[in-house]
């Protein structure tokens, strides 16, 4: 701090300081909350492209209407053939799909994070007034609100083209909430693993086949052991394995709680007991990726 | 045609620490799992081709090709890195030729090698099944190395593309669609490998002949197109 100098120059010394007429900011200042506000939109309108350039938006909007559209057939089909029933399940839907939501989450968590490390723009966002937390917080829910978006909006169009064809409204608003809540997990499940990958590589390209390795070869790993232990008849170990994939546990899970026909070898879902590990291991993992998160931003925020 | 230094700054960009990594992990899990289902349901030859085909062939081999074809040159030409290579007096085709071989070769040590002692561990290489899975990664790993470092001139979103073709492509529309079927490097593949193995268990869709022809035309066809892609590539933006 200068402000113990002298102002008075010394002899022979002909430094002045001129007051050339910079003005102080004193407009309102939005402060922490808008920034990190500001944060989670952009974010979230990156992950669909909008306010980028034409060719990011492609593979996004591409991905989004390749999971809705087989959810329109479904209903055409439904309202057509005048069925009794939906011919797959709120809860099945996303199980289905995976593939899609796999791709779009390793696609976007790199776009989100991967960037910002490789331009070196973290210690800018940090000499706003935002803290590490808000912005990890802000990223995080905004892959989770964008994953939410692609997984609810075929969900919505099931509900809706189910109510069309007026099948009974009390059973149809039962199992959209049902999928509703289990996407809502997916989305944070998902959104949190590929953060954490992307978050430790600034190459995104090697962040998308990081997280599509993750998600995939597990999910590949785990249903092969699973069907070995059906075709063993050790139907006991099934529950257990598919503790060890993302896919898995949201699939286990909401086939012991949410009254999803599981897509597990054999079709027998994990029991209320076991679907209780199943919930503290989807919980664990969530606040497990945030806090990883954390811990990461808090080195490379410097 | 083959440039050492090349090759040597290509193996050490693609071995680096964290891409060593995930392509040495892939290879381990899969030879752990072999452990645990040797141990669980013993030595079988059906559980044997699940193994081998249904994980290792489709998924690992496809991810690691794309993460060596795209490797091999794609962060270079991201981070504009790759001009200091163009502008020695080196031909195009020259470069693109000596990646291709080292992803050629990284892509088969990390899924053939694995493979086979996978197929040694599920069931002592009966009725040929670890040989024929072997020979099916070593082939497929010259025609997605060649195809993904193709990807990795042309677009820059290489890594997404070749995934959507392993994943979307091959293993969904594969599934659901059986002429699609017949594009397909891991058919073209499991056709060479039942030539190999002569067994009834592994089974291509597609004929030896056609699998040739199409393996020999992609693998060429991809590396002649990079060749001239890289001839007159440009250095875009930031998207």
């Amino acid at each position: 701090m200068a402000i113990d100098q002298p102002l008075v120059p010394q002899p022979g010394d002909q430094t002045r300081i001129h007051n050339i007429g910079y003005r102080n900011y004193d407009g309102p200042r939005l402060g922490r909350a808008y920034a990190r506000r500001s944060l989670y939109s952009q974010s979230l309108r990156g992950a669909y492209g909008l306010g980028r350039s034409v060719k990011s938006k492609v593979l996004p909007m591409l991905l989004f209407v390749v999971m809705c559209v087989p959810a329109a057939i479904m209903v055409a089909v439904a309202v057509a053939t005048k069925a009794k029933d939906l011919p797959v399940h709120y809860t099945r839907y996303a199980i289905i799909m995976q593939a899609v939501i796999s791709l779009y989450v390793a696609s976007q968590a790199p776009q989100s994070v991967s960037r910002d490390l490789r331009f070196k723009t973290v210690p800018l966002y940090f000499s706003r007034p935002i803290e590490t937390a808000d912005y990890v917080r802000a990223k995080f829910a905004a892959l989770a609100s964008a994953m939410f978006i692609l997984t609810a909006a075929p969900l919505i169009v099931l509900y809706v083209g189910a109510l069309l064809a007026k099948l009974d409204f009390a059973d149809q608003t039962k199992g959209f909430a049902q999928g509703l809540v289990s996407v809502t997990l997916l989305s944070l499940l998902f959104a949190g693993i590929g953060l954490v990958i992307a978050a430790v590589t600034p190459r995104r390209g090697f962040g998308i086949a990081a997280v599509i390795a993750v998600l995939t070869i597990s999910y590949g790993a785990v249903s092969t052991l699973q069907a070995i232990a059906d075709a063993q008849n050790a139907t006991n170990a099934i529950p257990w394995i598919g503790l060890f994939s993302p896919v898995t546990l949201i699939d286990g899970l909401q086939s012991a709680f949410l009254g999803a026909s599981s897509a597990f070898p054999g079709g027998v879902g994990p029991t209320h007991g076991e679907g209780v590990v199943y919930v503290l291991a989807v919980l664990g993992l969530i606040a497990a990726t945030y806090g990883l998160l954390i811990r990461r931003y808090r080195k490379v925020g410097l | 045609m083959y440039d050492p230094t090349v090759a040597r700054l290509t193996y050490r960009a693609l071995l680096g620490k964290r891409r060593a990594l995930i392509l040495g992990a892939l290879p381990l899990l899969l030879i752990v799992i072999s452990v645990v289902v040797r141990a669980l349901a013993g030595a079988d030859d059906q559980t044997a081709v699940d193994v081998l085909g249904g994980l290792g062939l489709a998924t690992m081999v496809p991810i690691i090709g794309v993460i060596a074809g795209t490797g091999a040159i794609g962060p270079e030409i991201d981070d504009g890195s790759v001009v200091y290579l163009l502008s020695k007096p080196l031909k195009r085709p020259t470069i693109i030729f000596t990646k291709l071989i080292v992803a050629v070769g990284v892509t088969m040590v990390f899924s053939a090698v694995p493979m086979l002692i996978s197929g040694f561990i599920l069931n002592g290489n009966g009725q040929q099944i670890a040989v024929a899975y072997t020979v099916a990664a070593l082939v497929a790993s010259i025609a997605y190395a060649a195809l993904f470092l193709l990807l990795g001139t042309v677009s820059r979103h290489a890594v997404v593309f070749g995934l959507v073709y392993a994943l979307v492509w091959e293993a969904l529309f594969g599934s659901l669609v059986a002429g699609a079927r017949t594009l397909s490097v891991q058919q073209w593949s499991l056709a060479v490998a039942h030539k190999v193995s002569g067994g009834e268990l592994v089974t291509s869709d597609v004929g030896l002949t056609t699998a040739t022809i199409f393996l020999v035309a992609v693998t060429l066809g991809a590396t002649w197109y990079a060749g001239q892609k890289l001839r007159s590539l440009t250095l875009a933006g930031e998207e």
